[in-house]
């Protein structure tokens, strides 16, 4: 029985702290925010260093074209984390990253949720939250008819993973031995309205994976090299990869580490963000 | 016409390699021969709907053509926000293949009936909603839906109905077709309806009254110009439909004299089920009787509307 009041001891207690990469991304998705007055900082800085990992050291693509066939393809499946992903596509050049100081406006590229066919690099309209391991599923046994070497990859939040849809997707990988696809839960154990144990709890994490045909492997989400070395090991033939990510909400920002509050964000005085960008100085 | 329909889909995939079969938990042998000549391209993925459709929208992604069969009420219902998002918002080219459109089940209750699924398909951007009248329609539809470049909603019905659609014609997606001339009045159909609002018509016409049938295979687009050409010549159209009064067909008609037609236009009568869950079992065409939809009603309706008896 477990006790949903009870606090989860850390897993990865030690994370390394941020170097400079992961301030830039950093202040790069408060950028985005200054300039839309609003967004979803605490889902989008868990996922800075997954989604770095992936762009600099996982991913198969060409910046300027996007629409390469022989890409990998991934999805943010936590739509509502999109400022991490803007952050990463205009770091690598889809777009430019002027184009972050228009977030949210009226005939901006980037929405409160990203959209694919407006945005270059964007593989799927995400912000309903339990669609993206169906579709990724879609692309990877594609990926299998075609005889392609791309690999798909989703990106989905703890809370994401309440959705029932998404425990289909599962079944559906294994069933299809699709060892080309590869599901990322970004676990920093906040959902919107409090921790993910009062929510709805997910645990046994793991074992839920793993007893839907998945390879799971358990990583601290903001420690690059582990993450590189996660994410670099082979999958198991036959079988997907379900890789947790043990993270933070807010990770980075002192006010929104840990807090449900910080889940969403509007209205920002400009006095709050020159503070937000002092303590993403590395000291 | 579900036979003809899936039939339809082991000739297109044999003519072109895109072509996907992918269905939840179908009837036993169900695509069995698609099944033996294309094992690779053929799916049965369990009662997982939600899933369906967003493996669907993965696969069109990478060039597929997916025909997606199963129950039209779970279909439209259950994986509303799939299609909304997943093949709407994307626009790909998705054919959804709903059995039992209307009042089919009937003896199955009101959890299996469809006399929702124009209403909530008809609200989504990028939708095509086909409703074939017979196994000859279909088959002619079919062959249309494979450069289609949109999502499609195909609904199904009974199976057996009566041919009233001539072989050899040509079929257009969002064409409307003319099934009798008259000039009292145009009665406007879908689906299934089509030979009961030809047989009320032929009723009326021994009585001298001489009623035209125009029929609209495609729900969406609506062929407006047929409409509105009908509105400058009839004092009366009539929509009939296997279908709610609210968002339907009819409705889909009335919202275009609303906003387009003729002022001052002609009268409409729009005949479709009540807004209510279905009450008894039996069969289709016994509650099509209450809610007033089969030929001799349809008839009546006609003439009430025209002589006020």
């Amino acid at each position: 029985m477990i006790d949903p009041e009870q606090t989860l001891e850390p897993l990865f207690p030690n994370s390394p702290p941020l170097d400079s990469r992961s301030a830039d991304l950093r202040r790069l998705v408060l950028r985005a925010m200054e300039g839309g007055g609003r967004g979803h900082p605490g889902p989008a800085l868990s996922l800075i260093e997954i989604l770095r990992v992936l762009y600099d050291d996982i991913l198969l693509y060409k910046a300027n074209k996007p629409d390469w066939k022989k890409r990998d393809r991934c999805i943010l499946s936590k739509g509502h984390g999109c400022l991490a992903l803007y952050a990463l596509l205009a770091d690598k050049g889809f777009f430019p990253v002027e184009a972050l100081d228009e977030f949210c406006h009226f005939n901006a590229i980037l929405g409160g949720h990203p959209e694919r066919g407006k945005i270059p690099g964007v593989e799927a309209s995400t912000g309903a939250l339990g669609h993206g391991l169906s579709i990724g599923v879609g692309q990877a046994l594609a990926a299998k008819l075609q005889k392609q070497a791309f690999r798909s990859v989703v990106v989905m939040g703890d809370g994401e993973i309440n959705e029932g849809s998404v425990w289909e997707a599962a079944l559906t990988a294994a069933k299809h031995r699709l060892d080309n696809l590869i599901a990322i839960i970004d676990y920093n154990k906040l959902q919107s309205y409090g921790t993910t144990r009062q929510v709805l709890n997910m645990e046994p994490m793991t074992d839920k994976w793993a007893a839907f045909g998945f390879t799971v492997h358990q990583v601290d989400g903001h420690d690059v090299e582990a993450l590189r070395t996660t994410l670099k090991t082979p999958p198991v033939p036959g079988k997907p990869t379900a890789i947790i990510c043990h993270t933070i909400k807010g990770k980075g920002l002192p006010p929104a580490e840990n807090n449900p509050a910080w889940h969403h964000q509007s209205r920002m005085a400009p006095e709050q963000f020159s503070e937000l960008y002092q303590a993403l100085e590395v000291k | 016409m579900r036979k003809t329909c899936l039939n339809s889909i082991f000739e297109l995939a044999k003519k072109d390699d895109r072509v996907l079969f992918l269905g939840s938990d179908l009837g036993s042998k169900t695509g069995d021969d698609f099944l033996k000549a294309f094992p690779e391209r053929f799916f049965m993925e369990g009662i997982a709907e939600q899933n369906l459709i967003g493996m669907a929208a993965g696969l069109a992604m990478e060039g597929y053509i997916p025909y997606v069969n199963t129950i039209a009420s779970f279909l439209t219902r259950r994986c509303l926000e799939q299609i909304t998002v997943d093949l709407c918002l994307h626009d790909l080219p998705v054919r959804l293949i709903g059995n039992g459109g209307g009042l089919v089940y009937a003896p199955l209750g009101p959890t299996h009936l469809a006399p929702d699924d124009f209403a909530l398909m008809r609200a989504l951007p990028n939708m095509t909603i086909l409703a074939p009248s017979d196994a000859v329609q279909m088959r002619a539809i079919m062959k249309q839906t494979l450069e289609w470049p949109h999502p499609i909603y195909i609904r199904l019905a009974k199976g057996g109905d009566p041919v009233v659609f001539p072989k050899k014609t040509k079929v257009e997606i969002g064409k409307a077709f003319s099934l009798r001339e008259g000039r009292h009045a145009m009665i406007i159909t879908t689906g299934a309806m089509a030979h009961r609002a030809l047989e009320a018509a032929e009723t009326m016409g021994k009585k001298g009254l001489d009623c035209a049938v125009l029929h609209l295979h495609t729900v969406k687009p609506l062929d407006e110009a047929a409409l509105l050409e009908a509105a400058s010549s009839f004092p009366l159209l009539v929509t009939i439909e296997e279908h709610s009064r609210i968002g339907g067909f009819g409705s889909a008609v009335a919202e275009l004299l609303a906003d387009r037609g003729p002022y001052p236009g002609p009268r409409l009568l729009r005949l479709a089920l009540p807004d209510t869950f279905a009450n008894h079992y039996g069969s289709q065409d016994e509650q099509l009787e209450v809610a007033g939809l089969q030929p001799r009603s349809i008839a009546k309706a006609v003439i009430k509307s025209l002589f006020g008896a």
